[in-house]
């Protein structure tokens, strides 16, 4: 019935990308509690440098009068503490983590090896040109790769994330138009955007304009040519959406934001649905950035760091941040790099360079996948949500029911109106499965939105187990133990959280415990 | 190609059949045709992982500033610190380095616990009641500071101190752009900020003065004087503070600072050529309801069971959408969690250690070289951790001629400061010993030479 044969469960050959439970059962006291006095971890080089004394090095009266009270602990004591923290933190190295606009694909180990080489991970950022030529060649050949993949004419590596690089975009949109002599204030965003992009549009001095979306999903024609004037700087889409569909109109959006002298602004958050297969250049975007932290597996750390290098055509080439690295006419045979400010450039968004060890370990992915890897990469990502759509399609509301990119948006509100359960109890419901809860709520249009985005590295047993969870779960949810579905989870770490009292009684330091 | 993909082809094919399709490029229908890539992205093949790795031994090995090779004298908000092995193992544990954002917090207690236990040591670092969970580096949290501060004032002026890090104060002005805050930059005399004597004329009162302790320079700022300018205007102080100095120093929240920020890359996170850093951002708890970025909190699960989640999550932008404090989303979590076992591994003694080695060497190399011929005090302003010296040849020269020797001798002032060309800024960290220090001190007396 899925075209996949065998039970495809736990332990079926194939592949497995869950873990229940976690390891991490017992609660962990904090590293405050954990301290003794007297205890260190902390050894120096042996440094012979003759010393004075402190009066004469610090002013009395800037020097502390208690040391800064930091845990005392053996380094045996802070690797357990560290360790068994670990042990109470679900990750995509651990299993499937379908979390739907995230792309949590499988980060490749190569990239580690790569971000830790001493060439690399000990060169200081403010080092001379002359004396970091690896690194600013990298970065050339970085900045050459993401702008052939966008079809853009140059990029900025500098920021650092993507509401970074959302940000550096406004503000190159603002620079173009100050350079026009056009005095714009709205910038057009989708209802189905994600959060950030209202946000920076206000960073960026500019008002937010919001355009519905239409029955299929995608951008309300009617209702954007009726918001289109001369006031509008430009429009920021994410194509596919944040439903997981292809905005099939895109050519005729970039003409009518083009005709009134607007631009338009691709977030890259959802590249991996269309990598080989269309460029955002060639859609007609002008700025696109890009999460390396999703498309290109550098991992994200549990919340970062991440990278959202920013990509522009030709005519805004000339406001980017910086200083760039470039290559130069050299008639040597090695290429030669330096710092270059763009003539008009915005300026600088990132304290040095961006988040350069980030930005080696996606052109290490780069570089390991290839031209059609990454093709490859798009086409079975799309080939899994699809799947997943179509075999969920059963079980759930699928809101927009029709071929979807790299992530479907499923809904739980035929089984909330019929039993009470919604998605927050299917997502904490599956936790207890083992997997990682997809995105829930999200994207604000979807009454009771379950966003799943299983990303290519999941094995098509991994699916098989998970669509069975999916399954299990609404099959409960409906049937006579439905009741029950906010008593998971059950075999995690910890069960479900008071978040409100987290608000309403604000703990966020070890010091303001009561 | 493909090498991170697990579908046989004939998976792929069963897949396809179950979805009615015949070939992958169906996936695609919805893209118009005129749309697509009629060819292949016009990059190499992929290659597997010791080919991979062969090509970055090349980039590694142009890279002649790196500090195994070049002893590290260079500072300016990039250190170089020692890292520990333990420090390296637990940060690098991929339960922390593959997860996402904690949104689900029943599986993410490792990292929600644990950047808890950062923000407290980040809130003691600062003297104040709150820290958030990080932001990019020490610059965007400069640029949030002053955006907080300018919501918290009602006011659109900002008087920053020129010996705030020049990156940040080009930082800064690019955010302005789009905010329209006022920056005014205030000159430095001797190494420290020359506040106006008179605050209000002529110009309008600011709403955030923002000072270096220590500052650029390594020069120590008088925060007090700062402090009175903010009490007479109503302004709020941020003080960009540099985190291992607060082993010695008082706080910048006992003299009064309303927000700290700072650069966290010296607690365990390497230099990397400038990222991924960590950018440290505390607060007074008046302003709790304007921090930029994630918190964690402490609560408790239904069992009773203690447990964290983020929290104040109505200031964010995935809910309050244009009207959010900030946009920060992704953060550096990682280099939070890297900083909490770096702090965890110091302790009380070894900040104090650290901060107190780092002083004795800088002092004792600052020493060295103003007894060189030609070589002077760029201010004569107290340092602590790094400082400036005028040389009689340019600076870049001389950067040039000691990597020859063997070192990355300093970073030279920018235009901005100065008789900048000349300047050199020298930073000295507790891993110089002094058989290193008396080698620079040797190798710079050539250099340095007219």
């Amino acid at each position: 019935m899925s075209g996949l044969t065998g039970d495809a469960n736990r332990g079926a050959p194939g592949g497995r990308a869950n873990s229940a439970p976690l390891l991490g059962r017992e609660e962990e006291p904090t590293l405050f509690e954990l301290s003794h006095p007297g205890r260190r971890s902390w050894s120096f080089r042996t440094s012979e440098v003759p010393e004075i004394p402190l009066d004469e090095l610090v002013p009395e009266s800037h020097r502390r009068s208690e040391p800064v009270r930091l845990p005392e602990m053996s380094e045996r004591d802070l690797v357990a503490h560290f360790t068994r923290l670990s042990h109470r933190q679900f990750s995509v190295d651990l299993g499937a983590y379908p979390l739907g606009s995230c792309t949590m694909k499988y980060n490749p180990k190569v990239c580690d090896t790569v971000a830790a080489l001493p060439g690399l991970a000990t060169v200081h950022p403010a080092a001379p040109a002359s004396l970091t030529q690896g690194w600013l060649g990298l970065l050339v050949d970085l900045e050459e790769t993401l702008c052939e993949i966008t079809s853009m004419a140059a990029a900025t590596l500098q920021p650092a994330a993507g509401a970074a690089g959302e940000l550096t975009g406004l503000l190159l949109m603002r620079a173009w138009h100050a350079a026009q002599r056009s005095a714009r204030h709205k910038v057009i965003i989708p209802d189905s955007a994600h959060g950030t992009n209202p946000a920076s549009v206000t960073l960026a001095g500019y008002e937010v304009v919001t355009v519905p979306s239409d029955q299929r999903g995608c951008v309300d024609m009617a209702a954007l040519e009726a918001a289109l004037d001369e006031d509008v700087a430009g429009i920021m889409l994410t194509n596919p959406n944040t439903l997981g569909l292809f905005e099939e109109d895109i050519a005729a959006i970039a003409a009518a934001v083009h005709r009134v002298g607007g631009l338009l602004y691709y977030d890259g958050a959802n590249l991996n649905a269309i990598l080989g297969v269309v460029r955002p250049g060639d859609m007609g975007f002008d700025i696109v950035h890009m999460n390396l932290h999703k498309t290109f597996a550098t991992p994200h750390g549990g919340g970062g760091p991440g990278a959202g290098p920013v990509a522009v055509s030709e005519r805004l080439v000339p406001f980017l941040p910086g200083p760039r690295a470039v290559r130069t006419e050299s008639d040597q045979q090695a290429p030669v790099y330096q710092w270059q400010m763009p003539p008009r450039s915005i300026g600088r968004v990132h304290t040095w360079h961006g988040n350069a060890l980030v930005l080696a370990r996606a052109l290490a992915y780069i570089l390991a996948n290839g031209g059609d890897g990454l093709r490859h990469i798009a086409q079975i990502a799309v080939l899994n949500a699809n799947w997943i759509r179509q075999r969920l399609s059963t079980s759930y509301d699928v809101p927009f029911d029709r071929p979807c990119m790299h992530e479907v948006v499923l809904s739980a509100s035929t089984i909330k109106q019929a039993h009470g359960v919604r998605a927050l109890d299917v997502a904490k419901r599956l936790l207890e499965e083992g997997f990682h809860a997809p995105t829930v709520y999200f994207p604000l249009i979807v009454d009771e939105a379950l966003m799943v985005e299983p990303t290519e590295t999941e094995s098509p047993q991994t699916l098989e187990s998970l669509a069975q969870a999916f399954e299990r779960i609404a099959a409960e949810a409906t049937g006579e133990n439905g009741g029950d579905m906010a008593e998971y989870p059950r075999s995690t770490p910890v069960r479900r959280v008071d978040e409100a009292r987290a608000a309403r009684s604000l703990v966020p330091t070890f010091d303001a415990r009561g | 190609m493909g090498t991170y993909i697990p579908h046989t082809d004939d998976e792929v094919g069963r897949m396809l059949a179950f979805l009615g399709l015949s070939s992958l490029d169906e996936l695609f229908a919805v893209v118009p045709e005129a749309l697509r890539l009629q060819r292949g992205l016009e990059l190499a093949d992929g290659v597997g992982e010791p080919d991979v790795l062969a090509g970055f031994d090349q980039y590694a090995e142009r890279n002649r500033a790196r500090s195994d090779r070049l002893v590290c004298f260079a500072g300016g908000g990039a250190y170089d610190h020692e890292i520990p092995s333990v420090t390296r193992a637990l940060a690098g544990r991929s339960e922390f380095v593959t997860s996402y954002t904690p949104y689900q917090p029943e599986v993410a207690q490792g990292v929600l616990q644990a950047v808890f236990e950062f923000q407290t040591m980040v809130a003691r670092l600062a003297g104040l009641p709150i820290a958030n969970a990080s932001l990019y580096d020490g610059g965007s949290a400069a640029v949030e500071a002053v955006n907080l501060g300018s919501a918290a004032s009602g006011r659109q002026a900002v008087w920053v101190s020129a010996g705030i890090h020049p990156h940040w104060r080009q930082m800064l002005a690019t955010a302005s752009a789009g905010t329209g805050h006022r920056i005014s930059t205030v000159p430095l005399v001797d190494g420290t900020t020359a506040w106006p004597d008179d605050d209000l004329d002529g110009g309008e009162a600011p709403g955030v003065l923002m000072v270096g302790y220590p500052n650029y320079l390594g020069c120590l700022e008088d925060l007090a004087a700062a402090r009175r300018i903010c009490d007479r205007t109503g302004a709020l102080l941020v003080v960009g503070a540099d985190p291992v100095s607060a082993g010695l120093l008082r706080s910048p929240g006992e003299w009064g600072a309303d927000v700290v920020v700072g650069e966290g890359q010296v607690f365990g996170t390497a230099l990397g050529f400038g990222g991924p850093y960590l950018g440290l951002f505390a607060c007074a708890s008046a302003h709790v309801r304007r921090l930029p970025g994630r918190l964690v909190g402490e609560t408790a699960d239904v069992d009773g069971r203690r447990a964290y989640v983020t929290t104040l999550r109505a200031r964010e932008q995935d809910i309050r959408r244009e009207k959010a404090t900030s946009n920060v989303c992704t953060n550096q979590t990682l280099m939070a969690v890297t900083a909490a076992v770096q702090l965890g591994w110091l302790g009380t003694s070894g900040l104090a250690e650290l901060a107190r080695r780092c002083a004795q060497a800088t002092h004792y190399t600052r020493h060295g070289l103003l007894a060189l011929d030609g070589v002077t005090a760029y201010a004569e302003a107290p340092v602590l951790r790094e400082f400036a010296v005028r040389l009689p040849v340019p600076a870049a020269l001389v950067v040039d001629r000691m990597a020859d020797a063997g070192f990355l001798a300093g970073i030279p002032l920018d235009e901005g400061f100065d008789g900048g060309e000349a300047a050199l800024l020298v930073a000295v960290t507790e891993r110089r010993t002094r058989e290193e220090i008396d080698a620079y001190l040797t190798a710079m007396s050539k250099a340095a030479r007219p």
